[in-house]
């Protein structure tokens, strides 16, 4: 087996945007995920002689965030009280009716899926983004997370608009091979 | 070029509504009668939707700097 060995001064430009879109669908909150992946990343630094070289540089950063977000919740739960799962009963007295069988979830709603179904899959095209080549993935990065205008692109990367669109062309023909197999066929 | 691949570009220009009338009218035209690129066309379309609803995010490139920097600082 090939022995994977750590490019720490090249974390940022890889992995910072897949750890980030991890990080914001565990803790919903953008300013809380940049800090996790901050501290993922020094973390990462600082354990970096533990490193063994089993598994991929990706898979261990992403290891160690899991980590990261597991502290953060025990964290803002130190307080046993907060940890509390508390049911809303009805505050009208006279209400009569099944309020357990109220609060049990609609079968035949399909509505609490989509949130869950849409953060994986934005965490399964990061990860498809992060196997394209390095150029490629910043073009369409810019492009389409961040929407930034052709021209200002352009400016910034030193190419011209139809470097730019064939680049885009090739990102998107591998995204679409790519998440083929690891959305679609799972 | 040929016409073809023309047509790709054109197809992901239009992803970003960046196509120009008569760009997305050789689009549609070429569509109709090529199949392979029928196909392209509705999977780079998908692709859209599903970029679309996953909310993507990044990080900006200042924060970005800012990380290497405290990176920097640790080494």
């Amino acid at each position: 087996m090939v022995t994977n060995t750590l490019h720490p001064e090249t974390w940022v430009d890889q992995y910072a945007d897949y750890l980030f879109n991890y990080a914001v669908s565990r803790v919903s909150d953008a300013e809380i995920a940049k800090d996790l992946v901050q501290d993922t990343f020094i973390a990462g630094l600082k354990s970096a002689k533990n490193f063994k070289g089993d598994a991929a540089e990706r898979t261990w950063l992403i290891a160690i965030l899991k980590r990261k977000v597991i502290d953060h919740y025990r964290k803002i739960n130190s307080n046993k009280g907060k940890a509390e799962v508390r049911m809303n009963y009805s505050s009208q007295t006279d209400a009569e009716g099944d309020w357990l069988e109220e609060k049990v979830a609609d079968p035949y709603s399909l509505l609490e899926n989509d949130t869950l179904e849409n953060e994986e899959l934005g965490i399964a095209i990061q990860d498809c983004i992060t196997k394209l080549p390095k150029k490629q993935a910043l073009v369409f990065t810019m492009k389409t997370i961040q929407g930034i205008s052709t021209e200002d692109i352009c400016n910034e990367l030193n190419i011209n608009p139809s470097n730019l669109w064939v680049m885009i062309h090739r990102s998107r023909t591998a995204l679409m091979e790519c998440l083929n197999k690891n959305w679609f066929n799972v | 070029m040929n016409s073809c691949e023309k047509v790709a570009i054109i197809c992901n220009k239009a992803q970003y509504h960046e196509a120009t009338l008569l760009e997305k009218l050789q689009l549609k035209f070429h569509v109709l009668m090529c199949k392979r690129c029928s196909k392209y066309t509705k999977k780079n379309t998908k692709l859209s939707s599903l970029c679309d609803k996953a909310n993507l995010r990044a990080l900006s490139k200042a924060d970005k700097m800012n990380m290497k920097e405290s990176l920097k600082k640790t080494t």
